[in-house]
């Protein structure tokens, strides 16, 4: 366990509560970038390079910066009344789910750790062989993502298009 | 604790904190966020065993890791396309008033 790890590792966790906890929404935003950005780095410490850049372009150049659009779009930066709160009704049901999958996870990750085999000898894979088996072995897969991000982006222009005037 | 161990730990309290945001929140913005968090628990999870696996030059879960990069973009476009949908539609964005289907 290095002191880098445990950096990281508090970074994302801490960046992932204040996402969830905090009450504007932009500032939940921010939080969720520099969560995802601990993970993008936690990555690369486990020396999976093209998924931590990967994670860099997607989720910090696109997902974080869609998320800010739509909050801006709705309204959604300014600050719901005191009364009214940003928890729903159901919030103590849904923390006592979300604390009894924790504790189910880490028992399991803690009972099989023992078990589990640990190479510690850093793989060295570079983009080139990462390109070729994209071309080679996961062809397919990559041409059906390809399909996915076409109709899911032509799908999300149409349902977000303006209707219109005589429909209302 | 071994270091699979503890990434494994942190993906589980990441995944944690990514569910109770989707189940506590009222903004269908935060809910969204919140699946967000627990795609890229898992996407830790599959980096972390591909990393101490036994053939990482097989190059599977880093495979796995990368698409599911991509299909959760596309989810995240058509999740927000459908919240700026029903806020154009209903005014709101607070999940507990959109308690009917009929538009």
């Amino acid at each position: 366990m290095s002191f880098m790890f445990w950096i990281l590792a508090a970074l994302t966790i801490a960046g992932g509560l204040a996402a969830v906890l905090l009450k504007n929404l932009v500032h939940c935003a921010l939080a969720v970038t520099v969560a995802f950005a601990g993970l993008a780095l936690l990555f690369l410490q486990l020396d999976a390079q093209f998924a931590g850049f990967a994670q860099i372009l997607v989720y910090i150049g696109a997902v974080a910066i869609l998320v800010v659009f739509a909050i801006l779009l709705t309204r959604g930066s300014e600050t719901p009344k005191k009364e009214i709160g940003v928890f729903s009704r159901t919030w103590l049901a849904g923390l006592v789910v979300a604390a009894a999958l924790f504790a189910v996870l880490s028992w399991a990750v803690l009972q099989s750790a023992g078990g589990l085999s640990q190479d510690d000898a850093a793989p060295t894979v570079s983009v080139l062989q990462i390109g070729q088996a994209l071309m080679g072995r996961y062809v397919l897969p990559l041409e059906i993502v390809a399909l996915l991000l076409t109709a899911a982006t032509i799908g999300a222009v149409i349902v977000a298009m303006h209707e219109k005037e005589d429909s209302k | 604790m071994t270091p699979l161990a503890g990434y494994l730990l942190v993906a589980a309290l990441l995944f944690a904190i990514g569910l109770a945001g989707a189940l506590t929140r009222r903004n269908a913005i935060l809910v969204l966020i919140g699946i967000e968090l627990m795609l890229n628990a898992a996407n830790l999870n599959l980096i972390a065993f591909w990393r101490y696996g036994p053939h990482p030059e097989a190059l599977t879960g880093m495979m796995f890791a990368i698409f599911s990069i991509a299909v959760a973009a596309a989810e995240a476009a058509v999740g927000l396309g459908l919240v700026i949908s029903i806020y154009r539609h209903a005014q709101t964005t607070d999940l507990d008033q959109m308690n009917r289907m009929k538009g």
